[in-house]
């Protein structure tokens, strides 16, 4: 299977002041795959999420995204091109419904103005009708379909994590950032979770890059694993690879060990 | 006499509304006081004055190009005096808004001088009575033209995608750019979208009132924040309740207590507000976040 890289990061650097958060770091990801990116508190990784969405520009460094140069572009120029991403910390909408944030997530693929609105052309009413099919797409997808009308901050925690995936999904991207999709679930959240990620790649074609810390998830839906540390990237490979790594060990358990 | 001065109540709220939506639009995107406000209103206005008087355009055309002036001006306030600051604690900001405010005064000093003018009236005063109160044709025009704006804001928050993406950046920036939501146009049209309300009741203030001056827009500019506190500030119905409470309240005072008390009643609500509501009538209570 030819595979077809589309994101590529070329010796990114990031300083926050006088901290390096990241130091040279080379990272690729190819079509479909399911890439995670895990290292000990405080190795860069969210850093790296916040480079790739246009959060921040790194110092130094070059990111390509399908072949285009997406450094210094903003969020709101990047997300059409295809990138979308769920944070550490839960950020829906919540005060409002649960469909309204998916409908949102769609703002960058639909046009509709002012007067389309108020004299509702019939462009606008089939935009509208296929703004609302896909959120609701999305939502059978995350399995949300019945919780539609609740106001947002009326979801159980699970449920909220599913809805920021929604949001992210409505975005049409090509490639999904997940940060720590898994963190304070219980274990059968955490299952429907694994299930729901390798439902993304398969069904909706999607590539997904995440940050993790339960290595169960990590070990068992990635196919390749990158392992940050004080802002280097000091493995990558297969999970079984990775683990046997003695720098990522090391990173883990400390010198002695 | 009750009936009597709950409409005038209502009209003079009305105009409030109409300058706390302004307030309580930009505060919800980007937690500022806009204490600009007032002056924007003032210019409204003063254009809308010069426009009937030296142009001698009508009423209505009037009024659209003083919102449509009124506009560019709060933007243009938004990206000399705000815009620079966005990433300054709130406090910069904040006296930048008084910076702006004093400019703006002295500015239209310079332009017009102090003396009060006259506005001229459009309308042909006709009265319509009824055996409990007598309104005139002027104030009926007054209320409808607040009440279709206040309405037809509303449809625009809630039907457009425009309006729901200044919803999504009130309540996460980050996250609304992360949707392909382009923040600093947000904030534009929100700066332009209060001030052209803002103008919209300096213009009906004066056909009301006949007269303009620089400094008239100090009071209303200061009432129509209480109204916006009072309602529950970053609420656009909030803003609206709050406008015409303030102004019914007003009114009532003048009435049964004493005219003299007329500012001081808009004060004491928001002190009372702030004692025991400071979230507002319609405002979310703030949330401590763990």
């Amino acid at each position: 299977m030819a595979e077809q890289t589309i994101l590529k990061a070329t010796n990114i650097c990031h300083s926050f002041g006088g901290l390096m958060a990241l130091k040279d770091v080379d990272f690729k990801i190819s079509s479909k795959e399911i890439v995670g990116l895990i290292g000990p508190n405080g190795a860069g990784k969210t850093t790296l999420f916040n480079l790739f969405t246009g959060h921040y520009c790194p110092t130094r460094g070059e990111i390509y995204f399908n072949n285009r140069k997406i450094n210094g572009l903003k969020p709101y120029q990047i997300t059409p091109q295809g990138i979308a991403r769920t944070f550490q910390n839960i950020r829906i909408f919540s005060q409002m419904s649960v469909l309204d944030n998916v409908l949102i997530g769609q703002h960058c693929r639909t046009k509709t103005g002012l007067w389309g609105a108020i004299i509702r052309t019939s462009g606008s009413k089939r935009e509208e009708a296929r703004a609302y099919e896909t959120a609701l797409k999305m939502l059978h997808f995350v399995n949300l379909e019945e919780k539609k009308d609740e106001h947002a901050s009326n979801l159980s925690y699970g449920e909220q994590r599913r809805l920021e995936i929604a949001r992210a999904l409505a975005t049409d991207p090509t490639l999904l950032l997940l940060d720590e999709p898994a963190a304070g679930m219980n274990p059968q959240e955490t299952s429907t979770l694994i299930k729901l990620i390798r439902q993304i790649r398969d069904e909706m074609n999607k590539t997904i890059l995440l940050i993790e810390h339960d290595m169960k998830v990590v070990m068992s839906i990635s196919e390749r694993v990158a392992v940050l540390n004080y802002g280097r990237k000091i493995a990558e490979g297969t999970p079984q690879e990775v683990q046997n790594n003695d720098e990522v060990i090391k990173a883990y358990l400390g010198e002695s060990a | 006499m009750f009936v009597q001065q709950l409409i005038n109540g209502i009209i003079l709220g009305s105009t409030y509304a109409l300058i706390a939506l302004g307030y309580t639009m930009v505060y919800g995107i980007i937690e500022l006081i806009n204490f600009a406000h007032g002056e924007i209103y003032m210019f409204g206005a003063f254009t809308g004055m010069i426009l009937m008087t030296r142009f001698n355009l009508p009423f209505p055309a009037a009024l659209l190009l003083a919102m449509v002036t009124a506009a560019l001006m709060g933007v243009t306030v938004e990206y000399v005096a705000y815009r620079p600051l966005r990433r300054s604690p709130r406090l910069a900001a904040l006296i930048s808004a008084i910076g702006a405010s004093i400019f703006l005064q002295n500015l239209a000093l310079l332009l017009w001088g102090s003396r009060p003018q006259n506005f001229p009236s459009p309308f042909k005063i006709k009265v319509y009575q009824s055996s409990f109160f007598s309104i005139s044709q002027l104030e009926i025009i007054i209320l409808v033209i607040s009440f279709l704006l206040m309405v037809g804001l509303s449809f625009f928050i809630k039907n457009t995608r425009t309006g729901k993406a200044m919803r999504a950046t009130a309540q996460d920036r980050d996250t609304a750019s992360l949707m392909g939501i382009n923040i600093n146009r947000i904030i534009t049209i929100t700066f332009a979208i209060g001030s052209a309300l803002g103008a919209a009741a300096g213009v009906l203030v004066g056909i009301y009132f006949r007269t303009v001056n620089p400094m008239m827009g100090v009071m209303p500019g200061l009432k129509g924040f209480v109204a916006a506190v009072l309602g529950g500030i970053g609420s656009i119905p909030g803003a609206m309740l709050g406008g015409l409470l303030l102004g019914i309240a007003e009114v009532a005072g003048v009435a049964y207590i004493s005219s003299q008390y007329r500012d001081a009643i808009a004060f004491a609500i928001l002190i009372i507000v702030l004692l025991f509501k400071p979230s507002g009538l319609v405002g979310l209570p703030d949330q401590e976040k763990v």
